[in-house]
């Protein structure tokens, strides 16, 4: 493993270590990062035989140099080799407080992402602030604030798995991409997640369902965008280029999931992707199954942009007349509702309709590139119409 | 090195010389002009001078306090605003006139027919940090 993702696998442990050891979660986790930059400046000379212990250890004299004299720390942990104090080890249960505390509801979930990246990911402040575009000294008083926030927590005070999907999913779904690519990081963190929640009841099959949604989407990144980083429409990818070995993991993720029993939304998006992944080619795509699926998401969330995405795949399914019915009861303020209405409108061979509000959507686009890609969108049926 | 601001406006810029709405372009004019755009940003990061682009909304809200204990006042958006501002790029050049000229070179920007959209734009320069020599 590089020593950089083993590092970031080690951390949440670290943190652990030293809150068992009774420092407060604020001040290991700052003698944790410290340890990480030491780590990164003195491994490249040779790795230690234990790198946790190594950690600890240096996370350890880190503390402790923060509550001694200025004189008494010089550089000694530099000559430190694998010697842990002693104290308890950590445990597997230690990451899921970490999990738990670092989604903790009192935290806004812009805050609850940063301090979940800083303390369970390993990240540091410089890379969030890059994946977030953010000045480096605004999201470091972002994690500042937070970890105030949660100062109060017991440590080991029981949380809500479901609290840290959302943080989860958030990571995946939004943030840039720069150094640090967060859909790989969000899809690494899920699975430890999994790994750590997986007999433990507690909606396990729903945590498994967000990691066969991850997967399932991640499957189709290299299909997404062309070079010049425009978006390319599901239903024209290359799906040649869809990463099987992903969609194999995630559809048998996603099957165990089910096969408990226990429904959820992140099981039914899952359910989605997987009929999406199923389809050799766009026209062979199962969208009555698809439909139910989302029938389903919105029995359970009652969600307006599931009731969207409905209304599409009842145009795919029932022809472009049901899909306007369908869409016809959504609320018209949402976003993207426009763009579907284009869609449906120019599927039903209403072009000038389909071409006035593929205009209209490219200008209340959420992103650049739906704006670019809704404004090709018009340029194309425009051009077939008599001026 | 001295920054500038550079100003697209959506509305209240004088005519385009080309100035055809953009859902009125070719898919071809389309795909040109986003690759024109993206280039130039990338050249001025690859020289040192890019600072920040960001594109905007059209349409925006006017919020103003309204006194102790109560909620802002809002209002709009105005369907007849003057001015509105559809975007911005942030540059950090050694002279005037090398913000001039990449202002130019942006205004180039091809529009329908192919041809350079002569688009108006705002350069205004930021008021900078006091300098620590004075004398």
């Amino acid at each position: 493993m590089l020593d950089d993702a083993l590092l970031r696998e080690l951390t949440p442990a670290v943190i652990g270590v030293l809150v068992r050891r009774g420092v407060d979660f604020a001040t290991a986790e700052d003698a944790v990062q410290e340890a990480l930059l030491q780590a990164t400046l003195s491994w490249p000379d040779g790795r230690p035989a234990e790198p946790k212990a190594w950690l600890v250890a240096v996370a350890w004299r880190k503390f402790l140099d923060a509550h001694r004299s200025e004189a008494a720390r010089r550089d000694r942990e530099q000559r430190v080799e694998v010697e842990p104090p002693p104290g308890p080890a950590e445990t597997a249960d230690d990451t899921l407080s970490l999990f738990f505390l670092c989604a903790h509801p009192s935290l806004t979930p812009a805050s609850a992402v940063a301090l979940t990246l800083r303390a369970v990911g390993g990240l540091t402040t410089r890379q969030i602030a890059a994946a977030y575009l953010v000045p480096e000294a605004t999201m470091a008083q972002r994690i500042s604030r937070a970890k105030r926030t949660v100062a109060g927590v017991r440590f080991s005070e029981p949380g809500d798995p479901a609290t840290v999907r959302r943080v989860l999913y958030l990571v995946f779904n939004e943030g840039y991409t720069g150094d640090v690519d967060l859909a790989a990081e969000a899809i690494r963190l899920t699975r430890q997640l999994v790994s750590l929640t997986d007999r433990k009841g507690a909606g396990a099959e729903e945590t498994a369902g967000l990691l066969a949604l991850m997967l399932l989407h991640h499957a189709r990144r290299p299909a997404r965008t062309r070079a010049d980083g425009s978006l390319v429409p599901l239903t024209e990818q290359d799906r040649s280029r869809w990463d099987t070995s992903l969609i194999t993991e995630g559809v048998a993720v996603l099957q165990s999931a089910l096969a408990r029993d226990r429904l959820g939304e992140y099981q039914a998006q899952a359910a989605v992707a997987a009929l999406h992944a199923d389809a050799p080619r766009a026209e062979e795509t199962d969208w009555p199954q698809i439909v139910g699926w989302y029938d389903e998401l919105l029995r359970l969330t009652g969600s307006p942009v599931a009731a969207l995405n409905r209304a599409v795949a009842v145009g795919e399914a029932d022809g472009p007349a049901a899909g306007l019915a369908a869409l016809a009861a959504v609320d018209p303020g949402l976003p993207r509702h426009t763009a579907a209405s284009a869609y449906l409108h120019e599927k039903s061979g209403d072009l000038p309709t389909a071409a006035r509000l593929y205009s209209d959507a490219a200008r209340s686009a959420p992103t650049l590139a739906e704006r670019h890609h809704l404004t090709r969108q018009a340029a194309r049926i425009g051009q077939s119409l008599p001026d | 090195m001295a920054k500038y601001l550079l100003l697209k406006h959506y509305r209240g810029a004088p005519e385009a010389v080309n100035g055809v709405p953009m859902d009125r372009w070719t898919p071809q004019e389309v795909e040109d002009h986003i690759r024109y755009m993206n280039d130039f940003a990338a050249k001025l990061e690859g020289t040192g001078e890019f600072v920040d682009g960001q594109a905007l909304a059209p349409e925006g809200t006017f919020v103003r306090y309204d006194g102790e204990g109560r909620p802002p006042v809002t209002d709009g958006p105005f369907a007849e605003t003057k001015d509105l501002i559809a975007g911005w790029m942030v540059i950090d050049v050694d002279t005037y006139e090398r913000a001039l000229a990449l202002a130019g070179e942006l205004s180039a920007a091809p529009g329908a027919g192919g041809g350079p959209i002569h688009e108006w734009l705002e350069l205004r320069p930021f008021l900078s940090e006091a300098p620590t020599v004075t004398e």
